[in-house]
């Protein structure tokens, strides 16, 4: 019972409940369910985040994900209605069997690569892992958020000024007289 | 410690789900939500693969995806509140009047 099995467990643990999750998202009749499913992935997300070294990582996306954007998310459903039965009548069915046959044969292939043993998932992988260089405190990653890529993240603020701009403008639509 | 192909299978499959959804379904909210799960699933292929490389750069760019899909989600929902303040309907079918 030593490190490699915990995060043997926990990964699994988190695993089955981020893939249940999914499922749920794609397959809940009720929008509300999805959302619900949604967030059990976002958690799952951020678990595996911080047994692989990324605390910031997974606090951040707890706050934003599962805070906001799931808040948001729910607060739309409420206004929009959850009891309009959504339907299933294929408008393309010739053209959906068609895209469903080709998704198939590719799944199958990247299965079969992936199967085969001789896959490298990452090519460039270090033979043996840094625990320092890659645990993700808030100072390791703060440092090349703020000198390498200053200027990505000088454009994230004009981005999300922008996009909360649009939100408004979007929100005031008001219905012409016909 | 846990072989890193484990978590890119996983986000593989958890990025193939999402892309299902997208196809599968046609209300909008939940074609949003698997937009979602896709994120997620390439955040996680990010994490995975900088801790493999021992490089902390793939942490930072999933804050720049976690930006940007903020910035999506507003603007996305503020769509289709639009829509459906004309239109009363949040399915993707029903939106074609731009059909030629």
């Amino acid at each position: 019972m030593g490190k490699r099995m915990v995060e043997t467990v926990i990964f699994v643990v988190a695993a089955v409940a981020a893939l249940a999750g999914a499922v749920t998202v794609v397959l809940a009749r009720n929008p509300i369910y999805s959302a619900v499913g949604l967030l059990g992935t976002l958690f799952s997300v951020a678990t595996l985040s911080v047994v692989q070294l990324a605390p910031l990582v997974a606090a951040v996306q707890v706050i934003v994900y599962a805070g906001a954007v799931m808040t948001l998310f729910l607060f739309v459903i409420m206004l929009i209605g959850v009891d309009k039965e959504e339907t299933r009548v294929e408008p393309l069915p010739r053209q959906r069997m068609w895209v469903g046959i080709l998704a198939g044969a590719v799944i199958l292939f990247a299965a079969g690569a992936a199967l085969s043993g001789e896959f490298v998932w990452v090519p460039a992988a270090a033979t043996a892992i840094d625990q320092d260089a890659t645990n993700g405190t808030i100072q390791a990653v703060a440092e090349p958020l703020f000198t390498d890529w200053v200027l990505a993240f000088e454009a994230t603020a004009l981005l999300l000024t922008i996009a909360a701009a649009g939100a408004v403008v979007l929100a005031q639509f008001k219905r012409k007289r016909a | 410690m846990v072989p890193v192909g484990w978590y890119m299978a996983l986000a593989a499959a958890l990025f193939l789900i999402g892309a299902l959804g997208m196809l599968l379904r046609r209300n909008a909210l939940v074609m949003f939500m698997c937009i979602e799960l896709m994120l997620n699933a390439v955040n996680l292929t990010l994490i995975s693969a900088g801790r493999a490389m021992n490089d902390l750069n793939g942490q930072v760019a999933v804050f720049f995806i976690l930006v940007v899909a903020a910035a999506e989600v507003v603007v996305g929902l503020a769509i289709i509140v639009a829509i459906f303040r004309r239109r009363a309907t949040a399915s993707v079918d029903e939106l074609s009047e731009l059909r030629g």
